[in-house]
C-alpha cells in the first residue's frame, strides 16, 4: 500500500491522465465542425444526428456510468421539446438559447423529482417506473389539448433567430451549427463530469452499490445527481428537436423513442461518452437508407438489429470501437499501474 | 354499476389469462420478457384467419390458437430465448424489444395495419338481464373459460408432478438438475404453455381488446403491471392484480373518461414504490 500523500498524488495524476485529450477525439470534433462547410446539403440529417447524439449521451450518463436501465428516457426529451415549443409559440421567451436553458432546467426539475423513484428496486421496477413516467407525461400532453394541441401536435411555432442574428433556414444550415455547438458544450461538461472523482464514484456505484457505500460514497446522492443532470441533457436534446423543426408532437414521449435510444447507445457501446455519438451517426444513416427501401416496415430492421446484437454479444459488436474505448479506460488503467509502480520504486 | 363491475371482471380475467404465462417466465424465471404480447397477437391472428377466412367454427379455433402460439413459443424458446436467460437484464430487455418490433412489423406486412375483429357466433352476441344487471353473453363466456383455466393452472402448479418439478427448477436449478430433473425441458415446456395461454387470451380478447399490429406494444404495460403489482410468489397475486386492473380500468374509463389512463399508471408507480416486491407477495422470497 502507498502512504496517503503519495496515493493522493497518484490518484490526481491518474485523473489528469484520464482527462487528457487524445488525437482521435480531437479529430472527431474537427470532422464534426468541418461538416458545417463540407456537407452543406446534408445538414438536415446532420442536425438530427446532433440532437440524437446528445440524447444518447444523456442516456449513457445514467446507463453506462450509473447502471440504471431506463425505458422512459423520452419523458425528459419530450418535456424539453414541449417547453421549448410552448415558450416560442406563446412568445414568452423569444431567444432560442435562453429557451433551451429553460427547457433543460424544466427537464432537470422533473429528473430530480423522479430520481427518487429509481433509487430503490430491481431492474424491472426501474424499467416499469421510468416507462410509467413517460406514459403519464404523454397522457398529460394528450389531455391538455388547449395548451399542447393534443394529438395533432403543437403547430404554428415560429422560432426567432439565434442570439437575434442567425435565422433558422429550411436547409438546416443554422440548425446544424447551432445544434453542434450546443452538443459540443454539453459534451465538454459531461466529459469533465465523468473524469472527475464524482464520475469515478459513479462507476463504483454501478459496479457494486453495497461496497461503494461501505467506502463512504453516498449511493443515493450520486444516483439522484447524475439522473438529474442526464434529464437536463435529454431535455435540451428535445428542445433542439423542437427548435430546429418548429414542431412538437406526442410522438416525442413515445415508447419507440426510448427503445430506439437504447439501440443507438448499444450500437456505439455504453460507458465511454462517444458511444452515443457514434451510435447516432450509424443509426441515422441506417434509418435513412432502410426507410427509403421500406418506410412502413422500418421497425422490423430495428428489431432484427437488436436481436442480432444480443445474440452475437454486445461486447463483440462494439469491439470495433476499441480505439475510442481505450481513450476512456484501458490506456489509463495501464497509466495508473505505471504510476503506482513508479511511485513505489521511488520510495524504495 | 354492477354491469361495469361485470365487464371489469371479464376484462380482468382476460388480462390474467394473457399475462399468466408472463408471470411464470418473468416472475419465476426472473427473465424480463417484453415480447409476451407478440405471442398473444399470434394467437389472435390465427383465430382471425381460421374463423374469418377459412370458416372454422369459433370454438374449434380456440384450441388451435393455443397450440399455434405454444408451438411458436416453443420454437423461439429453443432457438433464441435459451441463450438469453443467463445474460444481464439489459440484454434481455433489448432482445425482447427487438422481438416486439419485428413482430409488429411482420404482422403489419402479413395482415395489414387496420384493426380486425373476429366474427363470433350469433348466439354469443348481445346481452341478457338478470336482476337488472346487463350481462354480455360473450363476456360471460370469457369469465367461464378464464375461471376454469385459472383453477386448472393453480391445480397444475400446486398438485402435479410437473408443477413441483417447475417449482424445484425455479427455486434452485442446480439442485433440481442434481435430482435428475431436466430443467431445460421443464423451462421450455413452461414457456410454450405460457405462450399458448397468451395465444388463447389473444384469441378470446380479439373481440374486446381489438386486434391490430401494435397489440404487443399497447398491452405490454398492462401485462407488466399484472405481474409486477401482483407479485410473483404465487398465481393468486397476479390473478387479484389483473381483476383489480380490469375493474379499475373499465370503471375509470366509464366514470372519469377525462383522466384516461392516468389512474392506472399513477397507481402502478405508487404501488411499485411502496411495495417493490408486489402488492400481494409475502416478504421478499428471492
Amino acid at each position: 500500500m502507498l502512504p496517503p500523500p503519495i496515493a493522493i498524488r497518484v490518484a490526481t495524476e491518474w485523473l489528469a491522465a484520464r482527462a487528457r485529450w487524445q488525437p482521435l477525439e480531437v479529430g472527431f470534433w474537427i470532422v464534426a465542425f468541418a461538416a458545417i462547410w463540407l456537407f452543406p446539403d446534408r445538414h438536415l440529417i446532420l442536425t438530427e444526428i446532433a440532437w440524437l447524439g446528445l440524447f444518447a449521451l444523456s442516456l449513457d450518463l445514467i446507463l453506462g456510468y450509473a447502471g440504471i436501465i431506463s425505458l422512459g428516457h423520452a419523458a425528459f426529451f419530450g418535456l424539453g421539446a414541449y417547453t421549448a415549443a410552448l415558450l416560442a409559440k406563446y412568445e414568452i421567451i423569444n431567444e432560442p438559447v435562453l429557451a433551451l436553458l429553460v427547457a433543460g432546467l424544466a427537464a432537470m426539475a422533473l429528473g430530480f423529482v423522479t430520481s427518487f423513484l429509481v433509487l430503490r428496486g430491481s431492474d424491472l421496477t426501474r424499467l416499469m417506473v421510468t416507462l410509467g413516467v413517460a406514459l403519464l407525461l404523454r397522457e398529460l400532453a394528450n389531455r391538455l389539448g388547449w395548451l399542447t394541441g393534443g394529438a395533432d401536435g403543437l403547430q404554428g411555432v415560429s422560432i426567432k433567430p439565434v442570439l437575434g442574428m442567425f435565422r433558422f433556414d429550411m436547409f438546416g444550415h443554422t440548425g446544424y451549427a447551432y445544434s453542434l455547438i450546443v452538443l459540443f458544450i454539453l459534451f465538454l461538461i459531461a466529459r469533465r463530469l465523468v473524469n472527475s472523482p464524482f464520475g469515478l464514484s459513479l462507476l463504483s456505484v454501478k459496479g457494486n452499490p453495497l461496497r461503494a457505500s461501505a467506502i463512504g460514497i453516498s449511493v443515493d446522492g450520486r444516483l439522484i445527481a447524475i439522473y438529474t443532470v442526464a434529464a437536463g441533457f435529454a431535455g435540451i436534446a428535445g428542445a433542439l428537436l423542437a427548435q430546429t423543426t418548429s414542431f412538437a408532437s406526442l410522438e416525442v414521449f413515445s415508447f419507440d423513442r426510448s427503445a430506439d435510444l437504447l439501440l443507438v447507445l448499444i450500437i456505439g457501446g455504453a460507458g465511454y461518452l462517444y458511444g452515443g455519438l457514434i451510435g447516432a451517426i450509424i443509426f441515422k444513416f441506417m434509418q435513412d437508407y432502410l426507410s427509403a427501401l421500406t418506410p412502413q416496415y422500418w421497425p422490423f430492421w430495428i428489431g432484427l438489429v437488436l436481436v442480432v446484437i444480443v445474440m452475437v454479444g454486445r461486447d463483440r459488436i462494439t469491439s470495433w470501437t476499441a480505439p475510442f474505448r481505450r481513450i476512456a479506460s484501458h490506456l489509463n488503467w495501464r497509466a495508473l499501474a505505471r504510476h503506482v509502480a513508479a511511485s513505489s520504486s521511488e520510495r524504495r | 354499476m354492477l354491469t361495469i363491475l361485470f365487464d371489469g371482471i371479464a376484462y380482468g380475467m382476460l388480462l390474467f389469462v394473457l399475462a399468466s404465462g408472463l408471470a411464470v417466465t418473468l416472475g419465476l424465471m426472473n427473465f424480463i420478457n417484453l415480447a409476451h404480447g407478440s405471442f398473444a397477437m399470434a394467437g389472435g391472428y390465427v383465430t382471425v384467419i381460421l374463423v374469418n377466412r377459412l370458416g372454422v367454427p369459433f370454438f374449434a379455433s380456440l384450441p388451435i390458437a393455443f397450440l399455434a402460439s405454444a408451438v411458436i413459443g416453443f420454437v423461439f424458446e429453443r432457438a433464441l430465448y435459451v441463450h438469453v436467460y443467463k445474460k444481464p437484464h439489459l440484454d434481455q430487455v433489448l432482445f425482447s424489444i427487438g422481438l416486439v418490433f419485428m413482430s409488429v412489423a411482420a404482422a403489419d406486412y402479413v395482415m395489414g395495419s387496420g384493426q380486425i375483429f373476429v366474427q363470433i357466433p350469433k348466439f354469443l352476441q348481445g346481452q341478457f338481464e338478470i336482476y337488472g344487471i346487463g350481462i354480455g353473453r360473450y363476456r360471460l363466456l370469457i369469465i367461464v373459460i378464464c375461471g376454469l383455466l385459472t383453477v386448472a393452472l393453480q391445480f397444475i402448479l400446486a398438485n402435479t408432478r410437473f408443477g413441483s418439478r417447475l417449482r424445484a427448477a425455479v427455486d434452485d436449478s442446480r439442485v433440481a438438475r442434481g435430482l435428475g430433473i431436466n430443467v431445460n425441458w421443464v423451462f421450455a415446456l413452461t414457456f410454450a404453455f405460457g405462450s399458448g395461454l397468451a395465444g388463447l387470451g389473444g384469441a378470446l380478447g380479439a373481440e374486446i381488446l381489438g386486434l391490430d399490429p401494435t397489440f404487443p406494444l399497447k398491452f405490454m404495460i398492462y401485462f407488466l403491471i399484472v405481474v409486477t403489482v401482483g407479485g410473483t410468489s404465487s398465481i393468486t397475486g397476479p390473478f387479484l392484480a389483473s381483476l383489480l386492473l380490469g375493474i379499475g380500468d373499465v370503471a375509470g374509463k366509464y366514470y372519469v373518461p377525462t383522466l384516461g389512463s392516468f389512474v392506472i399508471y399513477t397507481i402502478m408507480i405508487v404501488v411499485l414504490i411502496w411495495r417493490p416486491q408486489g402488492l400481494f407477495s409475502r416478504a421478499a422470497s428471492r
